[in-house]
């Protein structure tokens, strides 16, 4: 029978929560690394007991844990990221030149053959790349070298790189997205990038539909269709149907188009996952409702997911990593809150029911399907 | 043997209990001590000194002998009774919390 295995990235720690196929009970365990915060973990797809981990704490920087055996036990990786080459700077608040500075790794994303392969991504904005397995990380400096990076500004959150989509039929394409300089698109395996955000119109900067500068919160993809993409953004749920090449607003009906994460059904390319929130100083869901809302129809037609979810009073927030869906069938769709909730539905959202409910605040939860 | 106290957090990345004994080659200072800690747990590379600037990571402090050490040069002498393991060195976190 299936398994699933459930990585949570937390505030002061990670916890690893596994089921049976029937996602009904759950074994918690944690928390790994008690009192450091746990940006992201995420497992190989191609050896799902390969588990990578970005650990970090304002005292003692960044550390990569890296387990073989699903979690059960840790060994240190490197942790150097080094840029590479001159680092140049960006736009600080201020708008004067600042120098770039590694300050955590935001998002790991384990290559689609390798477990070997891992792609880091960043503060400040920047893509590396492990190919030992976390012996040692280079940077793939292209992006961070592109023409427009010395007008990239840092939203309110730092300048992070935070979403890595790798294009599964196309080798060499993948997408990252920066907060808040916006979406870029290589085509060579990270070597080159470009901007891709033609049709994003945010009026927080002063060219609203300018190249670059958009605060992207979160972009997915369907594995079975890689050119159409998803994207959360600061204000406005998106839609490309050409890998990036243009996009159009898609939030339809959403009671606020504000919000973190973005996800697709693991059997369904156009059902699509989001957690309205109020506003981008009110961090918690309209009208205290916790809502995920689905659309079938791939963006503009949504309805809202409220069963087991609680309906009042509820004033927490989901991060933009903090959604994930399992392969099974029905498919299973998660999400953790800043109120360490982690909340499972093993029937693509229909209905809810919190797996563990007093965890630190949750960062990220990545969800493993294992035979 | 040179003796080093290192906070909770990175006792546990390095997987020891209590101080560190270290054998220190040369001269007995903060960057020698810092580099055979290193050497010897290279897990906590870039967790106490900046990979890249080997700079003293802005929350964390250096003790020794009831003095804060922290701003002294890396290269200059560490008390006698470091020296000698007598006294250890102390790596501290910065208290945070109200």
């Amino acid at each position: 029978m299936s398994r699933v295995r459930v990585l949570v990235g937390t505030r002061k720690g990670a916890f690893v929560l596994t089921s049976d196929g029937t996602r009904a009970r759950w074994d918690v365990t944690g928390p790994h690394f008690g009192g450091w915060e746990i940006y992201h973990l995420k497992g190989s797809p191609v050896d799902p007991d390969r588990l990578y981990a970005s650990q970090s704490s304002g005292w003692f920087g960044q550390v990569i844990q890296r387990s073989n055996d699903g979690g059960k036990t840790w060994e240190s990786a490197d942790n150097k990221f080094a840029y590479d080459g001159p680092t140049g700077t960006h736009l600080w608040y201020d708008g004067t030149p600042h120098p770039w500075g590694f300050a955590r790794v935001w998002h790991l994303e384990p290559s689609l053959s390798d477990p070997d392969t891992v792609y880091a991504g960043v503060e400040d904005a920047a893509l590396f790349r492990t190919t030992d397995g976390g012996g040692s990380w280079q940077e793939l400096s292209g992006l961070r070298t592109h023409t427009s990076a010395p007008l990239w500004q840092p939203g309110a959150g730092g300048m992070c790189l935070h979403t890595i989509l790798l294009d599964p039929s196309r080798a060499g394409r993948m997408f990252v997205a920066i907060s808040a300089a916006g979406a870029f698109r290589s085509d060579d395996a990270g070597a080159t990038w470009r901007p891709v955000n033609r049709g994003l119109q945010s009026e927080g900067i002063p060219d609203p539909s300018a190249e670059v500068g958009h605060c992207v919160h979160r972009i997915a993809m369907h594995r079975s269709r890689p050119g159409v993409l998803f994207m959360q953004k600061h204000w406005d749920v998106m839609r490309s149907d050409d890998a990036g090449e243009t996009w159009r607003e898609v939030s339809g009906n959403l009671p606020s188009d504000f919000g973190f994460p973005i996800d697709v059904h693991a059997h369904e390319p156009e059902t699509i996952y989001v957690v309205p929130i109020k506003s981008d100083s009110e961090h918690y869901p309209p009208d205290g409702k916790l809502r995920v809302y689905r659309s079938r129809t791939g963006g503009q037609e949504w309805e809202a997911l409220t069963r087991g979810l609680p309906q009042s009073h509820c004033y927490v927030n989901v991060l933009r990593d903090a959604m994930s869906v399992d392969g099974l069938d029905p498919c299973g769709v998660y999400f953790g809150t800043t109120g360490g909730q982690v909340y499972a539905s093993a029937d693509a959202g229909d209905s809810w029911a919190p797996i563990v409910r007093d965890l630190p605040a949750v960062v990220s939860v990545e969800v493993q399907t294992l035979s | 043997m040179i003796r080093v106290v290192l906070p909770a957090h990175l006792r546990t990345l390095a997987r020891v209990d209590g101080e560190v004994k270290l054998e220190v080659p040369g001269p007995v200072t903060q960057r020698s001590v810092l580099d055979a800690l290193e050497a010897a747990y290279p897990m906590l590379r870039g967790t106490i000194r900046d990979h890249v600037t080997l700079q003293r990571r802005p929350f964390l402090r250096f003790f020794a002998c009831e003095q804060d050490l922290s701003h002294q040069p890396p290269d200059a002498p560490l008390p006698g009774a470091v020296a000698e393991g007598a006294e250890p060195y102390l790596v501290v976190g910065a208290m945070a919390g109200g």
